[in-house]
């Protein structure tokens, strides 16, 4: 039981998640999450406004079952399953970290400059959340998918459009962690 | 009722991605900085072993629980779509420090925050679709 409190390595946690895209095939559906938020949008009532959202949301009802579950697991999970909330990063992540005005790295899951109250009722920490999730729902729904996707069942299904796509994920990503990060939180 | 198969799946799926801290704004900070092997190895991992499933979703050694073949549909193709999409994404990705499943097991988590990113992921595909005849694809 010790070991399921400890934080899982990536060869269980790899596995696991290759597993978890193996039952969703083996029951008839594929996995992928950021179409949920078609989805979403459409029970919502944005085809009033875009016509791609007249689309029939409950088609895909096995899809926001998945994603209640994931809610699920990540309440089960902190509740019962993370005794210790930190994280062992590489010390030189943790001084890089602190250069750029993020302290005390890894104590937590998450930074209190970025989710913290302060920083969520901050106006600048406002639109750093709010521009994040706008850049990860645009980019995910243009490219067509995101690390599920396109990173999990993409890659291994050899999808040309997949290594393009990841390819994307980490020119996007390298750019924002080494040049923008920097400046955002120095400003 | 019929459902609760891909709910389960979503828990087993959650739990994975909070015990392996591929939840944690820092874990993909350290990634980016290329200073851990850490989410390479559960990435890497994770399509190794899909590789194998998906040579026997060909072979038809595997099949779905009604024993039909699985097939795995093709990716719309396009090179401006996969790689603009994913480089906007990527940046996303990086700033917000998480990809659309871990938004939703930070929600689990109880972090109130994530529910700006998580509002914001919606107006994003919204918008998507509002301009998308604009775009190369």
């Amino acid at each position: 039981m010790n070991f399921i409190l400890q934080p899982w390595p990536w060869y269980v946690a790899g596995p696991i998640i290759a597993f978890s895209m193996y039952l969703m095939f083996f029951f008839g559906k594929k996995l992928g999450v950021s179409s949920n938020l078609e989805t979403v949008c459409a029970m919502g009532g944005a085809g009033k406004i875009v016509d791609f959202f007249k689309l029939d949301w409950k088609k895909n009802k096995w899809n926001l079952a998945f994603i209640v579950g994931l809610i699920l697991g990540g309440f089960v999970s902190h509740q019962w399953l993370t005794p210790d909330q930190s994280i062992a990063l590489n010390p030189q992540t943790v001084q890089d970290l602190s250069d750029i005005g993020i302290v005390n790295a890894g104590s937590t899951y998450l930074p209190d400059e970025v989710f913290g109250s302060d920083a969520m009722s901050s106006l600048k920490g406002f639109l750093i959340l709010i521009s994040a999730g706008i850049l990860i729902g645009f980019g995910s729904r243009y490219a067509g998918g995101c690390t599920s996707g396109h990173g999990i069942v993409g890659l291994s299904n050899f999808s040309v459009e997949s290594y393009i796509a990841v390819t994307g994920f980490f020119i996007g990503g390298l750019f924002m962690t080494w040049v923008i990060l920097p400046y955002l939180f120095n400003l | 009722m019929k459902y609760i198969k891909f709910l389960l799946v979503g828990v087993l799926f959650g739990v994975t991605l909070s015990k392996a801290e591929v939840i944690s704004w820092y874990r993909i900070y350290e990634m980016f900085k290329l200073q851990s092997f850490h989410m390479y190895g559960v990435i890497g991992s994770a399509v190794a072993v899909s590789i194998i499933l998906m040579y026997l979703f060909k072979n038809k050694k595997l099949k779905t629980y009604k024993g039909q073949i699985i097939h795995v549909s093709a990716k719309k193709k396009g090179l401006a779509r996969n790689l603009i999409g994913g480089t906007i994404f990527g940046l996303g990705w990086a700033l917000g420090g998480a990809c659309p499943g871990p938004m939703y097991i930070l929600v689990g988590k109880g972090v109130m925050s994530i529910l700006i990113v998580l509002f914001g992921a919606h107006v994003g595909a919204f918008l998507y679709h509002a301009v998308k005849h604009k775009l190369p694809h």
